[in-house]
C-alpha cells in the first residue's frame, strides 16, 4: 500500500532540480563569485535577496491573474482560487526573505537596517497587504465564499499597491533631497556575479513552482476533506432522523 | 435607494448615539494622548512652532484613521445583528445603492468627527488657521472623507459577520489608507502654513487624495456586490 502524497514523479524531478539549483547557488554565491570592491563580502547576500524579491513579485502577479480568472471565468473553477492562495503564501515567504536579507545587507552597506526609500516602504506595504490577504482566506465559510472574497481582495490589492507606491515616492522625493546609497544605483557587474545571480533566479523559480504545486495539492486535499466531513455529518443527521421516525 | 440606506444609518446613529458618545470621546482622548507623548520634546530649531504644532496635521489624520476603524465596525455591526444585511439584500436593495448609502452615512459622521478633531488641534496644540488656506483645507477635508468612507465601507462589508473581524479590519484597512494619510497630512500642512509651506505646494497632495477617493469609490461600486453576496 502506498502512502497518499502530493508528490508525483514530475514534482520529484522538479524538487530535485530545485535542490540542485540551490546547491549551485551556494557554490557560486559563496565560492566562485568574487567579492565586491565597495560592498566586500556583503554582496553575497544579494544572490539571495534579488532572486527572492523577483519571485515574490512573480508570485503576487500569479495571485492577481489567478484571482481574475476565477472571478471572471464562467466556470469559477476552485483550482484557480487555490493557485492564487498557494502563490500568495509562497510570495509572502519570499517577500519575508527579501526584507530580512535586505535589512542585513543595508546594515552592512548603508549602516542602517531601514531607509525610508520608496521601494523599501512599498515592499513593506506589499508584505502586510498579502498577510491580510492570507487572513481573509482563513475567514471561514464555504469554499466558494472564500474564493470570491479573496479574489476580490487580491484584485483590490492590485489597485492599492500602485497608489501606495506613487504616494510614498512623492512623499520621499518632495521631502528628502538625497538618500544614502540608492539600492537601484547602476552597478557595473562582474560576469561571474551576474551568472551567480542568474543561477539564483533559476533555482528560486524552480523552488517556487515546486512549492506552489505541492501547496495547491495540499489545499485541494484540505477542501476535499472538509467536504467529506460535511457529507458525513449530513449523512449522520439524516440517519438519526430516519431512526427517530421509525422508532 | 442609496439615500434611504444613508438615512437609515444616520437614524440608527441618532437613536443609539454610539459615534457621539463613544467614538468622538475616543478620538479626543487620542489627541490628548499624542500631546502626552510629544509635548515635552524640544522644539526644532529655526522655527517658531512647537513640535506639536508641526506634527498636528499628521496627528489629526491619525486620530481620524483610528476612529474610522471604530465607525466602520459600528456601521457593519448594526447590519450583522439580526441578519439585517441579508434582509436588505433579500428585500432587493441593489448592492451599489447599499454601498453608496452606507458610505455616505459614514462620510457624514467622519466629516463631523474631523471637524471636531481640527477644533481640538486649534485648542490643544496651538494650531492656527490662515485665510488663504481655507479652500485647500475644506477641499482636502471633504475629499479625504469621501475616500476614507468608500474604502472603509468596502473592507467593512468584507469583514462583516466574519469571525475575528475586529482584528482583521485594521490589518486590511490601514495599509490601504496610507496614501490618504500621506496626501491629506501634507495638504493640511500647506493649508495651515506649517514650516512656511506655500499653499500651492499643497494642491498636488490634494491630487493624491482625490485620485484615491475616485479609485476606491469606483472600486467599491464594482466590488461591494461580490464581497457581500453570499
Amino acid at each position: 500500500m502506498t502512502t497518499p502524497s502530493t508528490g508525483t514523479r514530475a514534482t520529484r524531478a522538479l524538487g530535485g532540480s530545485a535542490l540542485g539549483g540551490v546547491g549551485w547557488l551556494l557554490a557560486f554565491g559563496l565560492g566562485f563569485s568574487p567579492s565586491d570592491r565597495n560592498q566586500a563580502e556583503s554582496v553575497r547576500i544579494l544572490y539571495v535577496h534579488v532572486p527572492s524579491a523577483w519571485l515574490a513579485y512573480l508570485a503576487f502577479v500569479v495571485t492577481a491573474v489567478a484571482s481574475g480568472v476565477y472571478l471572471f471565468s464562467k466556470r469559477h473553477a476552485l483550482g484557480w482560487d487555490r493557485l492564487a492562495g498557494a502563490s500568495a503564501e509562497v510570495g509572502v515567504l519570499f517577500m519575508g526573505i527579501t526584507l530580512v536579507t535586505g535589512m542585513l545587507w543595508g546594515r552592512l552597506t548603508w549602516g542602517v537596517f531601514w531607509e525610508w526609500d520608496a521601494r523599501l516602504t512599498t515592499t513593506a506595504f506589499l508584505f502586510v497587504t498579502y498577510i491580510g490577504y492570507l487572513a481573509v482566506r482563513r475567514l471561514g465559510g464555504t469554499h466558494e465564499q472564500r474564493a470570491r472574497r479573496s479574489a476580490v481582495i487580491a484584485l483590490l490589492a492590485v489597485l492599492e499597491i500602485p497608489l501606495v507606491h506613487w504616494s510614498v515616492r512623492l512623499w520621499r522625493s518632495l521631502h528628502q533631497e538625497a538618500t544614502v546609497l540608492r539600492p537601484d544605483g547602476e552597478v557595473k557587474m562582474d560576469g561571474l556575479m551576474l551568472f551567480s545571480l542568474f543561477v539564483g533566479i533559476v533555482a528560486f523559480t524552480l523552488l517556487y513552482v515546486w512549492l506552489v504545486i505541492h501547496r495547491q495539492r495540499t489545499m485541494a486535499a484540505e477542501d476535499a476533506l472538509e467536504d467529506r466531513g460535511l457529507d458525513a455529518a449530513l449523512a449522520a443527521r439524516r440517519a438519526e432522523a430516519t431512526t427517530v421516525e421509525v422508532g | 435607494m442609496a439615500g434611504l440606506v444613508a438615512r437609515k444609518d444616520l437614524r440608527v446613529e441618532g437613536r443609539g448615539r454610539v459615534a457621539l458618545n463613544q467614538v468622538l470621546p475616543f478620538a479626543f482622548i487620542v489627541m490628548v494622548m499624542f500631546a502626552f507623548a510629544l509635548e515635552r520634546l524640544p522644539t526644532p530649531a529655526n522655527t517658531g512652532d512647537t513640535l506639536l504644532e508641526l506634527v498636528a496635521p499628521g496627528l489629526i489624520w491619525l486620530a481620524t484613521l483610528f476612529s474610522l476603524l471604530l465607525l466602520v465596525q459600528r456601521s457593519f455591526a448594526i447590519e450583522a445583528d439580526d441578519g439585517a444585511l441579508d434582509a436588505l439584500r433579500v428585500a432587493g436593495v441593489d448592492p451599489v445603492a447599499l454601498f453608496l448609502g452606507k458610505a455616505s452615512a459614514l462620510a457624514v459622521q467622519l466629516a463631523a468627527l474631523e471637524a471636531v478633531l481640527l477644533g481640538a488641534a486649534l485648542l490643544l496644540y496651538g494650531t492656527e488657521l490662515r485665510a488663504g488656506g481655507v479652500v485647500l483645507l475644506v477641499a482636502t477635508w471633504l475629499t479625504a472623507t469621501c475616500g476614507l468612507a468608500a474604502v472603509g465601507t468596502l473592507y467593512g462589508g468584507l469583514a462583516a459577520g466574519a469571525r475575528g473581524r475586529e482584528t482583521l479590519l485594521p490589518l486590511l484597512l490601514l495599509p490601504v489608507v496610507a496614501p490618504v494619510l500621506i496626501g491629506a497630512t501634507r495638504a493640511v500642512e500647506a493649508a495651515l502654513g506649517i514650516e512656511d509651506t506655500a499653499i500651492a505646494d499643497g494642491w498636488p497632495w490634494f491630487g493624491v487624495v482625490a485620485v484615491f477617493a475616485v479609485a476606491f469609490g469606483a472600486g467599491g461600486v464594482l466590488a461591494f456586490g461580490p464581497l457581500i453576496d453570499e
